[in-house]
């Protein structure tokens, strides 16, 4: 396929390579192909999206590359470890320093406050009590949000949630940042506030970002390279040539 | 994780659905406190038991005889020993000796004689005597001193002395009524007196062979010593309600008297008979001697050691140790019996967590995506367990403890009703405490394996894909 754009499979300066990705499901007695055999390759510093209708495999795709989920056949290759063959306890270190998160319904747990839910992570790498809530504390000034700090998820607009969850997404300072929809539950306004962090993440700290949308317009408009999905298959990966879009939103921004 | 993050987000956890873990905890608590009221009361009553036993004074004491009597107990065991010609004296030094043995409270010679002017068998008593039981329901008091002029009287002696023994067949008369006309009263004691004799001329009349063991002939110089009929006035300071046929006591005794009183009296005994030669002197002899010790249990070391000494000793057997095996037995069904209700709140602690899953299945799939290890959740799930067990275990002490403080004052009120003296029968030992504390958070850990289990090996995708 063109996913590759002709640099060589053996070494390439991708962070996220995959190979033959398949993940199948079996429902009852009919067999569903959510990822069908996908090949594509992410540059490390790069900001993809993900495209396709709802059921596409767009998300199987993510939650692969994530380590959430185990492909039936063929590979994920992050940073050279083919997460395939990684233990479940291996694969949880994975997920706990190399990758961050974020989800269209922002997943902060209702129970936590924003300080609680941004040091969680941190409790599971066992970072030090002390130096957790320094870093916690600044996060959520990064975001924007240290005025309400103890505040629970549910007190905060839909914005706020999504940065705190960006807040923790990042927290232990992971290469790889995976976006699931991040918008979708947001409205325009502050679905753009949302997406100029993340590319101020992937542009200041040369964070790769793998994002997720149904939006192609929003994939135009921040994303450097667009990857379509349809049926579990990839059917399209091409540069963004709507490069004014890009400038423009810079503009924006500054 | 580490501990303490673990300890708090467990609490917070259990803080969440407050009332569901709560009652969960309060049913632990309930599986504890009827642990801990059942096998408190199997151990407060075993202490009860042994207490009663210990205080009958039956099974404490060993009797001592000299092997030289030959119409004493322990026949068969004697061939062992020296020939009971050669074999020891029971005298004042062997006495002083045995006292000095280990685990060995006292030793008292057993004095006993028949009186005449109201023809009964007299008994010395030490002062520990007051303490066993066999003086539970006497009227009056105790003696003052060990050296008081003063007697104990048995009850059917008091009814002689009164003229009103009971006809067979009719009730029998009060301890109380007896006292009454009785106490500080004087009693004569008339009886026959051991005294040194001073030998006017040698080689008299007196030296024909008295010893049973035939072995004095010749060998001794001539020693007497003469029988004098004499009277004590004792004032009765009790009556006590005894049967004289009972082993507590001076055997078949109905007038009792303080040991060194007695002592100091010389009264003439049997042993005088058979040790003529050593009667003759100023230090007695003994026919036997009761020796108490500390425990029940040491009875058999102290019976070896004095068997050593080369005496003849008899104990009634350790009953304590039969008693043990009985409430060994009764302590393990109250335990299983306690236990159901534990095991029934350990199957609330699965349901509360297998529940705790469901609700928190959203939230087991966010901590997965942000990096928790499968040994994490579970762990956190061992933890909501073991918090739960250990705040019941501690609950439940509590409250067993005070059920068994309700009942142990409720059974006391009906005692004294009954006219009963109040007991203590419920014991909460520390290691009971402790040991149902932990046993507790085990069984909580063990009820929690299944869950966390479960939710250790959640899939996050699923997880996430739940609302």
């Amino acid at each position: 396929m063109s996913g590759s754009q002709g640099t060589p499979p053996t070494h390439c300066a991708c962070t996220i390579r995959t190979e033959d990705l398949c993940r199948h499901y079996r429902l009852g007695d009919t067999l569903i192909r959510a990822v069908d055999g996908v090949s594509l390759e992410v540059r490390s510093g790069e900001f993809v999206a993900l495209l396709g209708s709802s059921g596409s495999g767009k998300s199987s795709v993510l939650n692969l590359i994530a380590g959430l989920d185990r492909p039936t056949s063929g590979s994920v290759i992050v940073q050279g470890r083919n997460l395939a063959r990684l233990s479940r306890e291996e694969l949880s270190k994975y997920r706990l320093h190399t990758v961050g998160m974020v989800f269209q319904s922002f997943n902060l747990i209702s129970s936590m406050t924003l300080e609680e839910n941004v040091e969680l992570p941190m409790r599971f790498a066992e970072v030090e009590r002390g130096k957790r809530q320094n870093l916690a504390h600044d996060a959520l000034e990064r975001v924007g949000l240290v005025a309400r700090m103890k505040h629970r998820p549910s007190e905060l607009s839909g914005g706020e949630q999504q940065r705190a969850a960006l807040a923790r997404a990042l927290i232990n300072r992971p290469q790889l940042l995976l976006a699931d929809e991040p918008t979708g539950n947001l409205d325009s306004r502050t679905g753009t506030e949302i997406m100029n962090l993340v590319r101020h993440l992937n542009r200041q700290l040369e964070m790769t970002v793998v994002m997720v949308t149904h939006e192609r317009a929003l994939a135009e408009r921040y994303a450097q390279r667009l990857i379509f999905l349809a049926d579990g298959k990839l059917i399209a990966d091409q540069a963004n040539r709507s490069a004014a879009g890009e400038i423009k939103s810079q503009g924006e921004r500054s | 994780m580490k501990l303490p993050d673990l300890t708090e987000l467990a609490l917070r956890n259990l803080r969440e659905s407050l009332l569901r873990n709560s009652l969960t905890t309060v049913g632990i608590a309930v599986g504890v406190a009827s642990l801990v009221a059942m096998l408190s009361l199997g151990i407060g009553l075993q202490q009860l038991a042994s207490r009663r036993l210990v205080k009958s004074g039956l099974f404490d004491t060993v009797l001592v005889t000299s092997r030289r009597d030959l119409r004493n107990f322990g026949r068969e065991e004697q061939r062992a020993g020296p020939a009971p010609g050669e074999s020891r004296i029971l005298d004042e030094p062997a006495r002083r000796e045995i006292e000095h043995l280990p685990n060995v409270l006292e030793a008292y010679p057993d004095i006993r004689f028949i009186t005449e002017l109201h023809l009964t068998m007299v008994g010395a008593l030490p002062s520990s005597a007051r303490s066993t039981d066999a003086f539970d329901g006497m009227q009056g008091s105790f003696f003052s001193s060990e050296t008081a002029a003063e007697v104990v009287l048995q009850k059917s002696f008091a009814e002689e002395l009164l003229g009103k023994t009971p006809q067979p067949g009719t009730d029998e008369t009060k301890v109380a009524e007896l006292a009454a006309p009785l106490l500080g009263k004087e009693l004569t004691m008339r009886y026959a007196q051991r005294a040194v004799a001073q030998l006017q001329r040698p080689g008299g009349a007196n030296a024909h062979a008295g010893d049973s063991a035939g072995k004095a002939q010749g060998s001794t110089s001539e020693t007497a010593y003469s029988v004098i009929s004499r009277e004590q006035k004792l004032r009765i300071v009790g009556i006590a309600d005894l049967d004289p046929e009972s082993m507590r006591g001076p055997t078949r005794a109905r007038v009792f008297l303080p040991l060194r009183l007695a002592e100091s009296l010389h009264v003439m005994q049997p042993t005088d008979l058979r040790e003529i030669s050593r009667a003759a002197g100023a230090e007695p002899v003994y026919s036997s001697i009761s020796v108490r010790v500390g425990n029940p249990t040491q009875v058999q070391l102290v019976e070896n050691a004095v068997q050593k000494m080369g005496f003849n000793t008899f104990s009634i057997l350790d009953a304590t140790r039969s008693l043990r095996q009985f409430f060994a037995v009764l302590d393990l069904f109250l335990g299983i019996f306690g236990s159901l209700a534990l095991a029934v709140a350990s199957i609330g602690i699965v349901n509360t967590l297998v529940m705790a899953i469901l609700e928190r299945r959203r939230e087991i799939g966010i901590m997965k995506a942000i990096g928790a290890s499968d040994g994490d959740v579970r762990t956190l799930f061992f933890a909501e367990a073991g918090a739960m067990g250990a705040l019941g275990g501690i609950l439940g002490v509590a409250l067993g403890w005070t059920i068994g403080q309700a009942i142990n004052f409720g059974t006391n009120i009906y005692l004294k009703r009954q006219a009963l003296p109040p007991e203590h029968f419920w014991s909460v030992p520390w290691w009971l405490v402790a040991g149902a504390i932990v046993f507790a958070f085990i069984v909580s850990l063990v009820s929690g394996l299944y869950p966390a289990g479960r939710a250790a090996r959640l899939d996050p995708v699923q997880a996430l894909r739940y609302e």
